[in-house]
């Protein structure tokens, strides 16, 4: 019966996007406007609807409903409750599902609290959005269904791939989610504001706000799943650039130029064109990462179901949705001027180079990412992996960071070199000290990580400077926002050159009793022991850590042994400290009774991923800032109409 | 809009985005429509072999060194190993071409005696030579990506063909014409 | 990004597992497709084999070797500089088994067994550049993850400076020649 609700509710939704589309397009023209009343309620129904249905998903994960075949598939009676939850959006046909409701929430909110847009560019907005939806649901629907039934329910369902029978994991996708799906906003606005040739500072402002938050989650979703990876996969790699790894990191890198360059649209009326454009490519991205990882022509350690027919449905929407948008700027983009020039010293000057230095990076990523599928047309194999993107990426990479350092300080329209360049001097300062520290107690440092960490040291200082020198309590929130934002960038990037440069790996075969010396840690493994789990068995290894001689810790890794389905994983063990992390995984026992052990001492590596949340704590402050502002707004143009409604009685 | 320096653009490169996805879609049309080959082919085909000189598998048969390989006839060299499924597969195949005389050898990988002699015991013998190569070291020196594998090695020694996977029986016409090919 | 992903187990319970998220395990191992349950506790993955049973269909499988890793897969060299070249080098090598993993952070045997060849090729002398030459010629580019230059891949290359050049024809009229002056 849920099921059956489930089915109907998606089925109502969509036509429901169906009925949004025709209404919204309908009241773009003359005689159609009487439909316009329709479209903001078709939205928000729809976004129920599908919520909906969503919900009867998340229902039978939870009774473990076996009649179900993506229960039956997925699932397993025995499962911890959290992993049933999870379960429902750890599948093909429950992600889908997942995807199509955030899409359709999205429009739903921006429905009903979106109030500063144009009436006609809301309405083809709400079209743009309902259109897309609609190629999704019917993927959904007719390809991909997640509430058929089984004529015959097995008596016990097959079990979550024990890989993602983790608590990161549980969340780890519907963070993803809402970022990939939420920027479908930036691209019906785009489509909206082609439509009707309003690209200005309004458009602009409205944008932002939902931009910000599906930037948010991407970013703590990214966050998230690397450290996953890290954690999980038992080597110490945090980023591989595996194309599904780079599927999420191009849509980031899209919405942060969006971010920027929408900046420069509210503020100055400029870059409109390439707005638009950025508001396109940002969810593009996402629609092209989620086809090449579920269409299988790339080769990714993310497995993946080959599954032709659903690549090829997929590959249809990109056609019509990117295609279609693209086609309309082309033809609209023409008569959208780019509004004023730019002094050389200026924000948005700064903020036009960080655009064009992080579409550069984007380019390399995509082009990097797509490069053996093309030499593979040419009948020849190539892999592109970190050789080829970390120095290519780094040609943008260190410009941009560079003008990260200094765009902030200058004013808007025009400034002088010499009003900003004695506050520099700081900054240079940190960037030359650490450089030097480096240099004279790792004389063997890679340019790379060198680079990283100076420069990592230099942005540091540099992006708390637009603080200084002002009244901190009426300073908006939004600048702190940025001040975060960018001070999380230079604490990843210091984590991931201390990584890459400092990290130490020992491997070893060892007995209970012995000790092993990893930098200043020693490590003594005191016992192998069989535990068991609610679905689960393993074989536990306890270690005894001091840090230099100091206090003890104990670690305790596992290797995993489930049953449903079958296989083993390896539970590595992590001791933090504040200035690094001790790694250790519990490997095979070899013929004469010892056991592999590997040991890695990372120091500062946890810098990283407080980066990362740091980035999107920056985002998050910035939204509240903007949300409060246009809140204190509105409610101030509602008292000035009262007034005025009242005076002309 | 006002706009106080209006720039004028030229139309055309806004449609570079577009003529950009279409290579993209074009690329990846391709990519589904010829699912690519995921095997790794070996390099090494038309080289001469690599010298090696691997200790005998199990005692019935004498180890295999490179130079055994160059007798002036062709010879078929199979990479297979006891613990592989599709190796016990294409037995019957190795035993149909070694009836019709061809003369085959092996590289056992990553394998243990008596694992080898239950599986030939099992499946049949058809090696002239059988050698054990428990680090893969033959194996990653002419280019083989798994087991099993079926080079075509010519009177001189060279590899002349690789056949990656099980052989199936409507493989062997196709292995004899490469062995004819590579005995001219 | 979030995986779909079928996985039967083994052939005689095979059945789907799409799963979602990024699923990386340690390695798929073709050799290991359709391998009966792990008799013993031998690391296995299981599930990965039947992920690639669409993709090697004419590869299919077996079971996994019992032979102990070979000497260097899981061994350091003694001398800290030469472990330092050979893990750098191990990095960016490709797994051949694996699907997207290089040797150095693979449980393949056939990843081990490369690492052992690059370790022992270090300790005898050999240079890393020499070495991965030496893999290039037997297993084509496909086996380094850095590209090697050459007329197929020079596009890769080529690409900074083209993004460059495009970038400065775009702006090229965006940015006013003298300071100064409202426009």
């Amino acid at each position: 019966m849920i099921a059956e609700l489930g089915l109907a509710m998606l089925w109502l939704a969509s036509a429901l996007a169906l009925l949004q589309l025709v209404a919204g397009a309908l009241a773009l023209t003359k005689r159609g406007r009487e439909l316009a009343g329709i479209v903001r309620p078709a939205a928000v129904i729809q976004g129920v609807l599908s919520a909906g249905s969503f919900l009867a998903l998340i229902a039978l994960f939870l009774r473990t409903d076996l009649s179900v075949k993506l229960v039956a598939t997925n699932s397993h009676s025995l499962k911890p409750f959290i992993f049933k939850l999870a379960g429902t959006w750890g599948n093909h046909e429950g992600s889908m599902l997942l995807w199509v409701t955030v899409m359709a929430m999205a429009g739903g909110f921006i429905a009903l609290f979106e109030r500063r847009l144009r009436d006609d560019t809301m309405l083809a907005t709400l079209a743009g959005q309902a259109f897309v939806s609609l190629g999704f649901y019917a993927f959904l629907l007719l390809s991909s269904n997640p509430f058929e039934r089984l004529a015959v329910p097995p008596p016990e369902g097959n079990g979550l791939n024990p890989l993602l029978q983790d608590i990161g994991l549980a969340f780890h996708p519907p963070t993803l989610y809402l970022g990939y799906v939420g920027l479908s906003i930036a691209f019906s606005f785009a489509i909206g504001a082609l439509v009707t040739r309003d690209v200005g500072p309004a458009f602009a402002r409205a944008m932002r706000p939902w931009v910000l938050g599906a930037w948010i989650f991407l970013s703590l979703g990214i966050t998230a799943g690397s450290y996953w990876a890290y954690y999980e996969l038992g080597w110490g790699g945090w980023w591989f650039w595996d194309p599904v790894e780079n599927a999420s990191l191009m849509p980031w890198l899209a919405a942060t130029a969006l971010l920027h360059s929408s900046t420069v649209l509210a503020a100055r009326n400029a870059l409109r064109a390439w707005t638009v454009m950025l508001g396109v490519v940002a969810f593009s991205m996402s629609m092209i990462g989620t086809f090449l990882v579920r269409s299988g022509i790339l080769t990714s350690v993310h497995a993946f179901a080959v599954d032709p027919e659903r690549g090829s449905f997929i590959l249809a929407l990109l056609a019509i949705y990117i295609g279609g948008a693209l086609a309309l700027f082309a033809t609209r983009a023409a008569t959208i001027t780019e509004g004023a020039r730019f002094a050389v010293t200026s924000r948005e000057a700064a903020l036009v180079v960080n655009n064009v230095m992080l579409s550069a990076i984007l380019g390399i990523v995509l082009l990097g990412t797509l490069y053996p599928l093309l030499t593979e047309a040419f009948g020849e194999k190539v892999s592109v992996g970190p050789p080829y993107f970390n120095p290519i990426g780094a040609i943008f990479f260190v410009p941009m960071l560079i003008v990260m350092a200094i765009g902030p300080m200058l004013r808007w329209r025009d400034d002088r070199a010499g009003r900003i360049s004695g506050k520099l001097a700081l900054p240079a300062l940190a960037a030359a000290l650490t450089a030097l520290g480096l240099v004279s107690f790792a004389p063997t440092i890679k340019p790379l990580p060198f680079l990283g960490m100076a420069l990592a040291a230099g942005l540091a200082v540099a992006s708390v400077l637009p603080l200084v020198g002002r009244d901190l309590r009426r300073t908006p929130l939004p600048v702190y926002g940025m001040v975060v934002a960018h001070l999380g960038i230079a604490v990843a990037l210091f984590g991931v050159g201390s990584d890459s440069a400092f990290s130490i790996e020992k491997l070893v075969a060892s007995r209970a009793g012995e000790s092993h010396k990893v930098g200043p840690w020693q490590v003594t493994l005191r016992s192998i022991e069989p535990v068991a789990g609610p679905n689960w068995t393993a074989l536990e290894a306890t270690l005894a850590a001091t840090y230099d001689g100091g206090r003890l810790s104990l670690l305790r890794t596992q290797s995993r042994n489930f049953t449903t389905p079958p296989q083993l994983t390896n539970e590595s063990a992590l001791h933090t400290r504040w200035n690094g992390q001790l790694y250790v995984v519990l490997g095979e026992e070899a013929d004469d009774g010892r056991w592999q052990l590997r040991l890695w001492w990372k120091p500062f590596v946890p810098m990283i991923w407080y980066g990362g949340l740091l980035v999107g704590l920056g985002g998050l402050l910035a939204l509240i800032g903007r949300v409060a502002r246009d809140m204190k707004r509105s409610r101030a143009e509602d008292k000035i109409a009262y007034r005025r409604a009242r005076q002309g009685r | 809009m006002s706009d106080p320096t209006p720039t004028r653009r030229n139309g055309l490169w806004l449609w570079l985005p577009l003529a950009l996805f279409f290579g993209f879609f074009v690329l990846v049309m391709f990519g589904l429509l010829r699912p690519a080959d995921r095997n790794v082919a070996s390099a090494f085909v038309g080289k001469p072999l690599p010298a090696f000189d691997l200790r005998p598998a199990v005692p019935e048969r004498p180890g295999l060194r490179a130079a055994d390989m160059a007798t002036g006839q062709p010879r078929l060299l199979n990479v297979f190993a006891s613990w592989c499924i599709p190796c016990a597969a294409e037995a019957p195949q190795l035993a149909a071409l070694a009836q019709q005389g061809v003369a085959i050898d092996g590289v056992a990988i990553r394998d243990r005696q008596e694992d080898v002699q239950r599986f030939l015991a099992q499946y049949g013998n058809p090696f002239a030579r059988i050698g054990a190569d428990d680090v893969s070291a033959v194996q990653l020196a002419i280019g083989s990506s798994g087991v099993p594998e079926t080079f075509v090695i010519d009177g001189k020694g060279v590899i002349r063909h690789q056949h990656i996977g099980d052989i199936r029986a409507e493989d062997v016409p196709m292995l004899l014409e490469k062995l004819r090919e590579a005995g001219r | 990004m979030i995986t779909p992903l079928t996985f039967p187990v083994a052939p005689a319970q095979a059945g789907a597992y799409p799963t979602v998220a990024p699923v990386r395990p340690r390695c798929i191992d073709k050799e290991s497709l359709s391998r009966p349950l792990p008799a013993q506790g031998r690391r296995t993955l299981v599930w990965l084999m039947v992920a690639m049973m669409g993709l090697f269909a004419a590869t299919p499988a077996t079971a996994q070797d019992l032979l102990p890793p070979a000497p260097y897969a899981y061994k350091q060299l003694d001398d800290p500089a030469q472990e330092a070249k050979a893990l750098a080098l191990m990095e960016t090598l490709r797994c051949l088994k694996c699907q997207s993993q290089s040797i150095a952070d693979s449980d393949a045997p056939m990843a081990g067994d490369m690492r052992h060849q690059v370790r022992e090729r270090i300790a005898a002398g050999e240079q890393p550049e020499a070495i991965r030459q030496w893999l290039v010629e037997r297993y084509g580019d496909y086996v380094t993850y850095t590209p090697q230059v050459r007329a197929l891949t020079a596009p890769l290359f080529a690409a900074p400076l083209v993004f460059l050049l495009v970038a400065a024809l775009l702006l090229r009229r965006r940015f006013r020649k003298t300071r100064g002056g409202k426009p």
